[in-house]
């Protein structure tokens, strides 16, 4: 791949701001007024932030910096893949309860960084139990070690 | 003297066998936090802040624990740059650049007890600095209405923005995307919603909690997947500990200039403790005859970076206290933990709660010379520790981070949300938008609307009111000046390039 001084990264995110802002504008403008109002508002304080957002992507787009370097191909992939388990830990922690949950994602996580299936499944049961007894029952965080599926 | 009648009173609260226990476990888990690659003091107080509401400690207790956490990771940061030549947190990028090199000459363990020793001189005199300064800033605080208040937090995002990142607009638009984050959920003043697009999670407002550990600490997991968790194995052996006493007597001096250079530039609203060592380490050169040296090993290169960012770390305490607007981005972390505690920073806080501040301030005279004893005699013990693979660590993290906020919130949508931030996190780093700024405009953005919204109705909508005080005009033009500086300043603040860790 040829090294040229690229800046289509920070077009995009300046673009994406903008639609962000316009968005943001656009729901500030939807917020009920109440009836004893202040001299601000509930709005004016949204519509100055929706504003120098919009600013800040208009100018971001049209003086962009140059790409930051970003991963190849595999390596994005394997972000997406940290994201999606990482989703997947959030949804499942309450239905599965944390052993589980844990075990998986941290299996997977660890997978991700270094591919050693053995040492990813030993880390993720090592973490997912160990972490459980030092949190729940060293610090008393409120977590349920298998989710009410299991336990009823 | 009053001082030292509240002193005492800080010490009746530091000196119970509960809150001492908390300091040492606070300064060990910040030791190790600090040492390890890619966690620094901001993430590392970011996941253990729910860890401590769940303990149920009191407002002093979770204080005095998260601020030894905080001293001890600006304490542990020196490790690995001086053995592994790999900053274990931002500020200690500096120690790098001469630390790694005297390890490579064999005298690894005369720099880490070296700038072990400094760093206790910098926090040591920071916290003194801390005591005295503070309550007189509190005083001066008490001048100050909606409208200076408007203003100040107005400086703070533009002094830390403007230091922050490489580009003033990214670093205004992470301002404004923190404060239009803080707008979602009730508004204060007429509770009817606003923003939430009829999600009913959000009725309340996003939680800067989950905003934090995902920028800080999810996203931080990201990164370890792009770098495959390469960044770990080379390293040097430590052998053998002896105390350089020659070094520290001629850098008796150097720790001086640095500790005042970086308390400094700790107390202004900016970039904290990375200038502070940065400004430290570039002073200490530029009055040094041998400048040749530095950057080869010179025992004052190790010295002055490391007083310069822990008395920056005391430093940045200051405002945070008596103002309730942080100096650096772990500071805005602890601001985070005192609003969770509900206890409103600012001067009230001197005079209604002084056994919070008090005993806050005897914990921290103490904790340094917990730290003084576990990174001189005992440093060994975290030498160790940094050989714990990323493959390890980073699933680990994840677990605590969501196990944390779980525990806290007991709602999965947060749990979604925080990974989302934590997503955001690893796009606007690598986009170079600071994340600091998000987090600060989180924090600060009700309140920063609340006072102009207060000032408005106090003029009837007379918006000159915001420069009606000689105190909001002097805020604002050091508002501009901040955001300005640092654009013709850049050249100048350019740092020096890491030493290469091949031969």
């Amino acid at each position: 791949m040829k090294l040229a001084l690229s800046n289509k990264s920070d077009r995009l995110f300046g673009l994406g701001v903008v639609v962000v802002a316009l968005a943001y504008l656009a729901s500030a403008a939807q917020i009920p007024e109440g009836f004893l109002s202040d001299p601000v508002g509930s709005r004016t304080f949204p519509y100055i932030v929706g504003t120098i957002a919009l600013v800040c992507g208009v100018l971001i787009a049209v003086k962009p910096d140059a790409d930051p370097t970003w991963p190849e191909l595999p390596t994005l992939a394997r972000i997406g893949i940290a994201l999606a388990v990482m989703y997947a830990f959030a949804v499942t922690l309450r239905p599965l309860g944390f052993i589980p949950a844990a075990f998986f994602s941290s299996a997977a996580i660890s997978y991700l960084i270094v591919p050693r299936l053995v040492q990813s499944l030993l880390t993720g049961a090592g973490l997912a139990v160990g972490l459980f007894f030092i949190l729940k029952h060293g610090l008393g965080l409120g977590i349920f070690a298998f989710g009410k599926t299991f336990a009823f | 003297m009053e001082l030292f009648s509240n002193l005492a009173q800080g010490f009746a609260v530091a000196l119970t066998w509960s809150t001492l226990l908390l300091a040492v476990s606070g300064c060990f888990a910040g030791t190790i936090i600090g040492s390890l690659p890619g966690l620094g003091p901001s993430n590392g107080v970011a996941i253990l802040i729910p860890l401590a509401f769940s303990l149920g400690l009191d407002a002093t207790e979770a204080l005095v624990l998260m601020t030894s956490v905080y001293y001890g990771a600006m304490y542990g940061g020196r490790i690995s740059s001086i053995l592994l030549n790999i900053p274990g947190d931002e500020p200690a990028l500096m120690t790098t650049l001469d630390g790694f090199p005297m390890a490579r000459q064999g005298r690894a363990g005369d720099a880490l007890v070296l700038s072990g020793v400094a760093s206790f001189v910098g926090a040591f005199l920071a916290t003194i600095g801390l005591m005295l300064l503070a309550p007189v800033l509190a005083r001066v605080a008490y001048l100050f209405g909606p409208a200076e208040y408007f203003a100040l937090y107005l400086l703070a995002f533009c002094t830390l923005g403007g230091l922050a990142s490489k580009n003033q607009i990214k670093a205004a638009l992470a301002a404004v995307v923190g404060l239009g984050i803080a707008m979602i959920g009730l508004d204060n003043q007429t509770g009817l919603p606003r923003l939430t697009f009829g999600e009913l999670h959000l009725m309340d407002g996003v939680d800067f909690l989950v905003a934090i550990v995902g920028l800080f600490a999810v996203s931080e997991v990201f990164f370890f997947i792009e770098s495959h968790g390469k960044q770990s194995a080379i390293g040097i052996k430590l052998d053998r500990i002896t105390i350089p006493v020659k070094d520290i007597v001629n850098s008796f001096w150097t720790m001086m200039r640095a500790t005042a250079i970086g308390f400094i530039a700790g107390v202004l609203p900016g970039a904290g403790a990375s200038l502070g060592s940065f400004l430290a380490y570039m002073g200490e050169k530029a009055i040094a005859r041998d400048q040749d040296s530095f950057g080869k090993g010179n025992p004052r290169g190790v010295a002055a970076p490391e007083a310069g960012n822990n008395a920056a770390a005391g430093g940045a305490l200051v405002p945070m206290l008596t103002l309730g607007v942080p100096g650096s981005g772990t500071t805005a972390v602890l601001l985070a933990l005192l609003l969770t505690l509900n206890i409103t920073p600012g001067p009230t806080l001197f005079a209604e709660r002084p056994e919070v501040v008090w005993g806050l301030i005897a914990s921290l005279l103490i904790a340094n010379f917990v730290l003084l004893i576990m990174n001189v005699p005992l440093v060994r013990l975290f030498v160790h520790i940094l050989s714990v693979p990323p493959w390890l660590l980073l699933p680990g993290i994840t677990l605590v981070a969501y196990g944390g906020i779980y525990s806290l919130s007991g709602s999965g949508f947060d749990l979604i949300l925080m990974t989302l931030f934590g997503l955001f996190g690893y796009l606007f780093r690598k986009l170079d938008v600071p994340t600091v700024p998000v987090i600060l405009g989180i924090l600060l953005g009700n309140s920063m609307e609340d006072n102009l919204r207060r000032a408005m109705i106090i003029s009837n909508g007379d918006w000159t009111y915001l420069f009606s005080s000689g105190i909001s005009i002097g805020l604002w033009l050091a508002a501009l000046a901040g955001f300005i500086a640092p654009m013709f300043l850049r050249p100048l603040l350019k740092r020096p390039a890491r030493p290469e860790s091949e031969e």
